[in-house]
């Protein structure tokens, strides 16, 4: 089984199978607080997984024990989104399994062509948008699903200011999906299915897409007129 | 029960620490420093220091249990610094020790970082004597304790109004044009300078001052008056003179207030802590006049003197062995924690 954890939007964690049947999941929509909760998500998605508390390397298919993390890696809010990271990681480390990287507008996207599916709709670009804050969106093109049942990024995750978005999405032909959650769900599915391809489809680093902002300092202030 | 085996974690500034002891045995003191890479903006930037963090976490952990040949599930639990410390860094310990702890079934511990720093005291293998007056010194916190008892009581006597006496010597360096960390630099520069070259103001030593803030500290004031002196000073700055005479206003200010402290509760004990301690002048004053005022002054190594994990560890293992329950796992990063609160969200006991 696979234990998703993703805090890019408000904090998510979930239990799912190798059927990609969800058996645990534990969500938060806060938008703060994702130190808070995390610790308390992730033991009650184990309890209500049934999981057993023991360690070492297990098959995805073993259904009483977790064998990966799947970890989403942002775009998100940078405090938050490391504190899901650092979750995953030390998880993992405490069990002695791997960590499985997903970009969180996979798992998304992934929703979006699962529902889409079920009604048959006809295949559309679009685009997960998330908030990145100081009046700028992340967003990432998808063209449908791959026949790993994974979805196609059309473009990689990028910053745009919120008043270039429409125009953007515009010129890409593509519908906008605003999205305010990421479920650990899908981030474990997406894990899931990547493994059963045996590809690796997210990035070993947080997404971040933008640098530290700090200022160099200048030289000394004057302090006396 | 044998003494409690706890792995420490460590996030609250620019060094990601993990320390595993058992007991008051200290196995590893292991240290990743984001310094480095703050040098180029003259001081800690949080988002390069959490960024860091969440780089360094798990090589450290991993670099920490192969130096100490302990196991993960050899553990009895983890702890983790949840305050006083850089909000965006302290998380990305928290989640990361809830997650390893709720992995291991371990219990988990959140404790106090500047508690932790006189707990570092423990594991230099001497008996430490209570109570005593500590002065824990950093780029972060310039504090004044008085510790009754390690695990239940600790009272605040004072602390910095503005800056870290650390943050200070960083400032004074860049005015001097001396590279960032300042503390060695202006150590360096101060040299072959004379400290009474120039008197600069000793901040809140005046009587006026006293009353309100008898223990506190203000470097800010003294930073501006460096400022202004090198501003005002006509031909080639004597650069050595003006790092010796603010590193002796800052000398002085520190070991007087701690050993004013010492004087006042009656207690001839003094214990530093904090990176700070690094610079020798410190050290050497605080002997000198501590031994002319008949107080015992004890300063650990300074790798258990700078942020680390292995304080950390050792403040929830005397917790352990003083009966104390785990914490929840519901508590988040508290940047302004009181030192009063040693550990962080107990759980509550049942009947
Ligand atoms: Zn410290």
């Amino acid at each position: 089984m696979i234990l998703g954890i993703d805090t890019s939007v408000g904090t998510s964690v979930a239990v799912v199978d190798a059927d990609g049947v969800v058996r645990a999941d534990e969500s938060s929509d806060n938008p703060l607080g994702h130190a808070e909760v995390i610790g308390t998500l992730i033991a009650r998605a184990l309890e209500t997984a049934a999981v057993t508390p023991a360690l070492g390397v297990t098959a995805l298919s073993d259904d009483t024990e977790i064998s990966y993390v799947a970890a989403g890696m942002g775009p998100g809010p940078f405090t938050g989104l490391r504190v899901g990271i650092a979750a995953a990681r030390a998880f993992a480390l405490g069990r002695g399994i791997p960590v499985v990287p997903v970009v969180s507008h996979d798992a998304v996207a992934l929703g979006r062509l699962l529902q889409a599916a079920m009604v048959v709709e006809e295949d559309v670009r679009f685009a997960v948008v998330t908030d990145a804050r100081r009046r700028e969106f992340a967003y990432t093109v998808y063209d449908g699903m791959d026949a790993d049942g994974l979805p196609v990024r059309a473009t990689e995750p990028a910053l745009i200011p919120r008043d270039d978005l429409d125009a953007r999405l515009a010129e890409l032909g593509a519908l906008r999906l605003d999205a305010h959650a990421v479920p650990a769900a899908l981030i474990g599915l997406a894990a899931s299915r990547a493994l059963a391809a045996g590809r690796s489809i997210g990035p070993s680093d947080a997404l971040y897409l933008r640098s530290p902002d700090v200022t160099l300092p200048a030289g000394p202030k004057k302090v006396s007129a | 029960m044998s003494e409690p085996l706890v792995l420490g974690i460590e996030t609250s500034c620019d060094e990601t620490g993990i320390g595993i002891v058992r007991g008051r045995t200290l196995l590893s003191n292991t240290i990743a420093s984001s310094m480095d890479e703050h040098a180029r903006y003259g001081g800690v930037v949080p988002e390069v220091a959490a960024r860091a963090h969440l780089e360094e976490l798990q090589p450290s952990i991993e670099a920490a249990l192969a130096e100490s040949g302990v196991a993960l599930e050899d553990l009895d639990a983890v702890a983790v610094t949840s305050g006083p410390g850089l909000a965006g860094a302290l998380m990305v310990g928290i989640g990361a020790a809830k997650a390893l702890a709720v992995s291991l079934g371990k219990p988990l511990y959140a404790v106090n970082h500047l508690v932790g720093h006189i707990a570092a005291d423990l594991l230099t293998g001497d008996e430490i004597v209570l109570p005593t007056v500590a002065l824990l010194v950093s780029g972060g916190h310039t504090s004044l304790l008085l510790v009754r008892d390690l695990t239940t009581d600790v009272e605040l006597l004072g602390e910095t109004v503005d800056d870290a006496a650390g943050e200070a010597f960083d400032k004074v360096a860049r005015l001097l044009g001396l590279p960032y960390p300042g503390g060695p630099e202006i150590d360096r520069a101060a040299a072959t300078g004379d400290p009474n070259a120039i008197r600069f103001p000793r901040g809140l030593s005046r009587a006026s001052d006293l009353d309100k803030h008898r223990y506190d500290f203000s470097f800010s004031g003294l930073k501006t008056a460096v400022a202004r002196w090198t501003e005002q000073h006509d031909g080639e700055l004597p650069v050595a003179d003006v790092a010796a005479s603010f590193r002796e206003a800052v000398v002085d200010v520190l070991v007087t207030k701690a050993l004013a402290a010492c004087a006042d509760y009656g207690v001839p004990r003094l214990l530093l802590g904090g990176g700070v301690i690094a610079n020798k002048r410190l050290r050497d004053v605080a002997l000198e006049r501590g031994a002319a005022a008949g107080v015992t002054v004890r300063i650990p190594p300074l790798s258990l003197c700078t942020d680390n994990g292995a304080m950390i560890a050792g403040l929830a293992a005397e917790l352990i062995a003083s009966g104390r329950r785990p914490s929840t796992l519901e508590f988040g990063a508290d940047s302004t924690l009181p030192v009063t609160e040693i550990q962080v969200a107990e759980t509550v006991a049942v009947p």
